[in-house]
């Protein structure tokens, strides 16, 4: 079953707080992972491996590199659940 | 004879009695125990035969930040805590980052991290091992961490030699500076090993005290009733420095560092040899470097773990090397407050032993209600006063593998 924007946006933002302890109402859609929330690639990809589990998808490594913003990510995930 | 003397400047320690140094001798003083029941789960599930440890008192993760206990083994979380701790206690000097080492121990490295990544690969697969695995559970993670927060470019070593680890990183950091590759070195040792595994496998060895029923008491160096040690888990660091360097900068000076030696039984891989020769030639070999006598040692941090035959064993080393001035000598053992710090116990003990010579006051030795006949010591039992003058005291460390290490200090005026 498709998950709504939403419902991405709040996981996807606690997983981000879990990893770095960056404020969930701070992940926003237009937030850069590296530029804005200063994510680097070993938690990008300790998040991107969480929210395989969290959301039942599977996200290529070839994939996270455009994966720029939170709104990439909650795109392809909703997307990748429907 | 070199005229270059090293001092201590800097103490910082995380430990199962407070989360910092002065915290932490304080509560030595005051006769406190840090050993308490686990509460953990998996103490019952796994039906462990020791259900108590003492444990740090201030969990890492309310100090550091996520991103930090994320990225590190709680090993290296200790050392970092302790770590900077000291420097700041030093004064946060400015340092030329090449004239800047850290010489760190641990014991077993990042237990935790490898035993939960293999959990993960086998309950889930490999896909979710965490990237930075491998660095987490390295034993030279701590040091790493630490050098990288102090921008230390002199090299960053690790020692591993058991529970005499931190105490042969001291000395270590001693020749260092004395041999002249860096001005200041970040020293010490940490460990975080209260896991199922290493519990059972102690216990195994029957190495740990089973006084489930009272684990407050459980270890009881000396003591005729003492069943074996208690593991203990934290970080103690010491920031070691040329005396030049240190006078340069007004530096506060805790005690002057004067000898550090190690020495190997070759004997057995985990029972200490009876005859105690290699462990004398250790303590032997620190006092020559100090340019002192046997009669010269007023106070003596034994390693003293409450296991029936080591504490016997070091005895029998002490006497050997001080016969009868080992009369006089106020000798504390302060595992039975702290546990058994395995790769940090020889830091905590060597920063113990220069508070006591800063502070003039030899800490006690909790829990010894029957000494044992056969370790006619003088145990400090509540805190002691120690003389003026020159005071020298040694702090001494044995490991499996059969490692001594001793390390000497004198007090500084």
């Amino acid at each position: 079953m498709a998950l709504s924007t939403e419902e991405v946006l709040a996981g996807l933002a606690e997983l981000v707080n879990d990893e770095t302890g960056i404020a969930t109402d701070t992940v926003e859609l237009d937030k850069s992972f590296t530029d804005d929330l200063d994510i680097d690639s070993i938690s990008m990809m300790t998040i991107v491996v969480n929210a395989e589990e969290k959301f039942d998808v599977k996200i290529p490594d070839e994939e996270v590199k455009n994966l720029k913003t939170v709104g990439d990510a909650v795109a392809f995930i909703t997307a990748a659940s429907a | 004879m070199s005229s270059k003397r090293i001092v201590v400047t800097g103490i910082g320690a995380t430990s199962p009695l407070a989360g910092t140094a002065p915290e932490t001798w304080a509560a030595l003083l005051a006769g406190k125990s840090g050993t308490s029941t686990l509460e953990q789960e998996w103490v019952e599930r796994l039906e462990l035969p020791v259900k108590f440890a003492a444990q740090a008192a201030v969990p890492a993760v309310e100090i550091l930040q996520r991103i930090e206990t994320k990225r590190l083994d709680p090993s290296s979380q200790f050392a970092l805590i302790a770590g900077r701790e000291a420097w700041a206690d030093a004064g946060s000097p400015e340092v030329d980052p090449g004239r800047l080492a850290v010489d760190w121990a641990t014991g077993i490295g990042g237990v935790w991290t490898l035993l939960d990544a293999w959990d993960t690969l086998r309950e889930k697969g490999p896909r979710r091992v965490l990237p930075m695995t491998v660095p987490m559970l390295m034993p030279n993670g701590p040091a790493a961490a630490i050098g990288m927060d102090l921008h230390a470019r002199a090299g960053v070593r690790t020692v591993v030699s058991a529970c005499a680890s931190s105490t042969e990183a001291i000395a270590n950091a001693y020749d260092h500076l004395m041999a002249g590759y860096a001005d200041v070195i970040v020293t010490g040792g940490s460990e975080a090993a209260i896991h199922p595994m290493p519990i059972a496998s102690f216990a195994a060895m029957q190495a740990l005290s089973k006084r489930n029923d009272d684990p407050a008491t459980a270890s009881r160096p000396y003591d005729v009733t003492r069943d074996g040690f208690v593991l203990g888990e934290g970080a103690a660091a010491l920031v070691l420095e040329t005396e030049e360097h240190a006078l340069a900068r007004g530096a506060k000076i805790y005690a002057e560092v004067v000898g550090g030696s190690v020495t190997s039984d070759a004997y057995h891989i985990t029972a200490p040899d009876p005859s105690g020769s290699a462990a004398a030639r250790a303590m032997l070999s620190a006092l020559d470097q100090a340019d002192a006598s046997i009669s010269d040692v007023i106070h003596i941090n034994a390693h003293a773990t409450s296991t029936p035959v080591g504490d016997i064993a070091e005895y029998n080393a002490l006497r050997r090397v001080f016969g009868d001035h080992l009369d006089n000598i106020a000798v504390s053992a302060t595992k039975a407050s702290t546990g058994h710090l395995l790769g940090g116990a020889g830091a905590i003990e060597a920063m113990f032993t220069v508070l006591a010579l800063h502070n003039r006051l030899a800490p006690p030795t909790i829990n010894l209600t029957s000494q044992d006949p056969e370790i006619p010591l003088d145990v400090v039992t509540s805190p002691r006063a120690l003389p003026a003058g020159d005071l020298l005291a040694i702090s001494n460390s044995f490991g499996f593998g059969g490692h001594n290490a001793v390390v000497a200090f004198r007090s500084y005026n």
